[in-house]
């Protein structure tokens, strides 16, 4: 690896109305390096990202790109991508109705017409050439998700950048594809193109970069390479402060999982996406659902929410068989379901934190029954104190939040409703890690209260921590249900491999 | 802090209706400098001998009846569905038509065959916009596409019912409708828009159905997961809209004593939408303000008399209309609005330091 930098940022600073967004911000790339750019949300890295992109100008400081005489003039994404620097976002930016070779050349012809077949040819030597499996002329939309996003990485690599900043692009991939991904990211490293990694899975920072970089509160805390900062320093340093917090953290394993009333009970339970499972929940208890993405982990739950249309199957909550075929049927016998996508399923972006907060409890009560204006003030400021949720006022949009606390006030309209049983489907995706814990601990308050919740995440760990009992799927079926010893990640590992452990 | 977001909300709330006020105070301020005396309202006696306010702001006001009441319930539609109602001009002519129907089979016009014959006409208005409805929330099709059809076939079916003809009607009780009732010198049809604008806020003080329109009109999957029937909501819209155009139609029907379904609220759809759009509400659904399209109803209406009265030809009005449209929808739209934002935002940050300098010079 060549010491040669490609990009010098010094001394960046970007204030947005009373907001101090970046202030004296430093961040080097050098060549054929992959480098993390750490945070917890708020902590200026987007900002970092679009300063750097051209999204926003930034107040003062200095960037400059190698190759370039002096300072890089980025004033617009154009700029930026003639200076050589690409973004690839967590979304895919690509258009799925047109081919991968179109979507690889869209926008950069010379203007006159399109060259079909030479684009063709050359995306299908890029594609070759970066082991990406997709055909030129495949329409992009057939794609998997993995494949797409490494069509929009090929993309940028043949517009000749240096500098390749890759935004969350695993936030919605499985492991598999992650894989993929990575041994994209190293193949391009191998050539000499810096990569800046964005992202909040710590273990996927470990496996795959060379150095990070610490971003908090706009300042930067500090440039590491990968050997000398161990995980949990990295968290220490991203939250500032020591973590004792997670080591008082052994959680609620300790619960026994087969004591207590059966509060719900499922038997062959099944709807258009979820194959027939059987599934019981005590009082009080804490069970999760892990598997791989797309094992119906999700589709399993939605199915006890009966968010997806229910074909079948017998529910009984406290003994009593009751019809649970949409979601106010499930919210009207104590079930509040917390959806795995946030954006789509959760929040209402442009209604303030207040309404959001009320709309489940308002729809418990009814039609003709709004909630007053002052009660739906009182209940926001109360859960607004509780949930420690950082928003400028009740009434502030809830989309202009940062997403941990988003979810925050999605977790408090359910909160609000007094379920007896709250399932979270991934409470914790895209979340900094103080908010994190925040929702774990949490999860076990509510337990203690006698509250069942089921609680899913990606992150095995999170919830090796917070349940009591584990229920394994793999390619849509329950393959495994792990209790008290079983509970270790070697075990789910296992179960999820290969069926029952022995 | 609690009063800060309160005045922040309601700056919110007022910014809304910024640009339709901006509108009719520009077009004021225009009349009067063009004409002092304008706006000026008198009394006059009617054919019926009672006394009776009569002028430009009167005609104004009395002319944008319709148009304001539709504005209302398209802009219940459009929040829900994130699309527009292009009927209601067609389903107005067949209530007008149905109402016109049930009026002349009775032989002696009492007050309750007016309410019969209303009843009836809002019935057919709402059974026609809950088909528009069911296409659009069940069916899932655009609502423009939707609408499409009865656009097409309305005014065939207005002309069904009564056979063809233009039949008048003749009774002092429609007469009161369209015109003035005895002894109150204020037209029945600004009566009428009162009277659906305060049903409108009882209705949405009283239920929710103002919370569920714009979280189905803003995210409608989330919305569904929060167990709103989504589906009900929106058809629910395209019913009240029912409503709107069944009390539209009659006070058209009223106005002439007549109906002709080819004529009868001839093109309202357009500036209907339009009304919704110069309110302030977005078009493509979500948060809205019916009195935003309430006023955009009157914007409208005045641009209209201002240049009827400046001798504009009919036929050129529409232009001119258009003109003056471009730029209220320019001014108000998004990228205009943050250039804005953006200057007033400097022009503060230039005068703040220059006040503390001062502040620092006293003591």
């Amino acid at each position: 690896m060549s010491n040669e930098t490609v990009l010098t940022m010094r001394g960046i600073c970007k204030s947005f109305p009373g907001v101090r967004a970046l202030h004296q911000v430093d961040f080097t790339l050098r060549k054929g390096e992959i480098h993390a750019l750490m945070g917890e949300n708020g902590a200026g890295k987007s900002t970092l990202i679009k300063v750097l992109t051209g999204v926003y100008e930034k107040d003062s400081g200095s960037i400059r790109v190698e190759g370039a005489e002096g300072e890089a003039k980025i004033h617009s994404p154009q700029d930026a991508q003639n200076a050589g620097i690409s973004t690839v976002y967590q979304e895919i930016t690509l258009c799925p109705n047109l081919t991968v070779a179109e979507n690889m050349y869209i926008g950069r012809g010379t203007g006159r017409w399109v060259n079909r077949k030479e684009n063709e040819r050359r995306a299908g030597e890029i594609l070759k050439n970066l082991g990406i499996p997709a055909r030129p002329r495949q329409q992009l939309g057939s794609c998997s998700l993995a494949v797409q996003q490494m069509v929009a990485i090929a993309r940028a690599v043949d517009m000749q950048c240096k500098v390749l900043i890759l935004d969350e692009p695993t936030s919605s991939l499985d492991d598999r594809e992650v894989q993929m991904l990575f041994s994209l990211m190293r193949d391009l490293k191998s050539r000499g193109v810096g990569i800046i990694f964005v992202t909040h899975f710590l273990e996927q920072v470990y496996e795959v970069c060379d150095r990070i970089t610490v971003l908090r509160n706009g300042e930067l805390v500090g440039e590491y390479v990968i050997e000398e900062l161990p995980q949990v320093q990295l968290v220490a340093k991203m939250m500032g402060k020591e973590l004792d917090e997670l080591a008082d953290f052994s959680g609620g394993s300790s619960r026994d999982a087969n004591r207590g009333e059966v509060l719900y009970e499922a038997e062959g339970l099944s709807s258009s996406a979820a194959r027939p499972f059987d599934f019981r929940i005590r009082k009080g208890e804490v069970n999760g659902f892990t598997g791989l993405l797309g094992s119906g982990r999700s589709e399993s739950v939605r199915a006890i929410f009966g968010a997806d249309h229910v074909t079948g199957g017998k529910v009984k909550m406290h003994g009593k068989e009751v019809r649970i075929n949409k979601p106010y049927a499930a919210m009207k016998n104590g079930i509040g379901y917390l959806a795995e996508d946030r954006k789509r399923d959760g929040i209402i972006a442009e209604l303030s934190v207040r309404e959001n907060m009320i709309l489940a409890l308002q729809v418990m009560k009814g039609f003709f029954r709004p909630i007053s204006r002052a009660e739906a003030e009182k209940f926001a400021d109360e859960y607004i104190a509780a949930l420690n949720i950082k928003t400028a006022s009740k009434d502030t949009p809830v989309g202009s939040l940062s997403g941990g606390n988003q979810q925050k006030v999605i977790l408090a309209r359910w909160l609000l409703t007094h379920p007896e049983y709250l399932i979270l489907d991934e409470p914790t995706r895209g979340i900094d890690v103080g908010t994190k814990l925040e929702i774990q601990k949490l999860v076990l308050k509510l337990a203690e209260d006698n509250v069942s919740v089921t609680f899913i995440s990606s992150e095995v760990e999170e919830m090796l921590r917070t349940c009591s009992r584990l229920i394994v799927m793999r390619d849509r079926n329950i393959v495994g249900e792990l209790t008290g010893e079983d509970l270790n990640q070697a075990q789910v590992m296992k179960t999820i491999a290969g069926g029952e452990a022995s | 802090m609690s009063t800060g977001a309160t005045t922040r909300k309601q700056r919110g709330g007022l910014g809304q209706l910024l640009i339709p006020l901006i509108a009719i105070g520009l077009l004021v301020v225009f009349n009067l400098i063009r004409d002092p005396g304008f706006f000026s309202v008198e009394t006059k006696l009617n054919n019926n001998g009672s006394t009776v306010l009569s002028g430009n702001l009167i005609s104004i006001i009395n002319g944008a009846s319709e148009l304001a009441i539709l504005a209302m319930g398209m802009t219940l539609v459009t929040a829900a569905c994130g699309g527009q109602d292009i009927s209601v001009g067609a389903a107005a002519a067949i209530a007008g038509s149905v109402f016109v129907k049930i009026i002349r089979g009775a032989s002696p016009v009492t007050g309750g065959t007016v309410v019969l014959a209303f009843l009836a006409c809002c019935a057919v208005a709402v059974i026609f916009d809950a088909f528009n409805g069911t296409l659009v929330s069940v069916f899932r099709i655009q609502p423009m596409i939707a609408t499409l059809i009865l656009y097409t076939c309305g005014r065939s079916i207005a002309y069904w019912i009564n056979g063809g003809a233009t039949p008048t009607i003749d009774s002092a009780i429609t007469g009161a409708i369209g015109s003035f009732i005895p002894g109150i010198p204020v037209p029945t049809p600004v009566l009428i828009v009162a009277l659906m604008a305060l049903l409108f806020s009882l209705v949405f003080r009283f239920t929710t159905l103002g919370l569920y329109t714009q979280a189905v009109g803003i995210n409608q999957s989330a919305a569904r997961l929060m167990g709103i029937n989504t589906t009900f909501i929106k058809l629910l819209s395209f019913m009240v809209l029912g409503v709107c155009v069944s009390v539209a139609g009659t006070i058209g029907v009223c106005r002439l004593q007549l109906i002709n379904h080819e004529t009868l609220l001839i093109d309202i759809e357009m500036d209907t939408i339009l009304a919704v759009a110069i309110g302030g509400n977005s078009l493509g659904g979500g948060k809205f303000k019916i009195s935003g399209s309430i006023l955009g109803a009157y914007v409208i209406q005045m641009l209209t008399i201002t240049l009827y009265a400046m001798k504009v030809s009919s036929t050129d009005v529409k232009a001119y209309k258009a003109i003056v449209i471009i730029l209220l929808v320019v001014i108000g739209s998004p990228v205009v609005k943050r250039w804005f934002a953006g200057m007033m935002a400097r022009r503060l940050a230039g005068r703040r330091p220059a006040a503390a300098g001062k502040e620092a010079q006293v003591p």
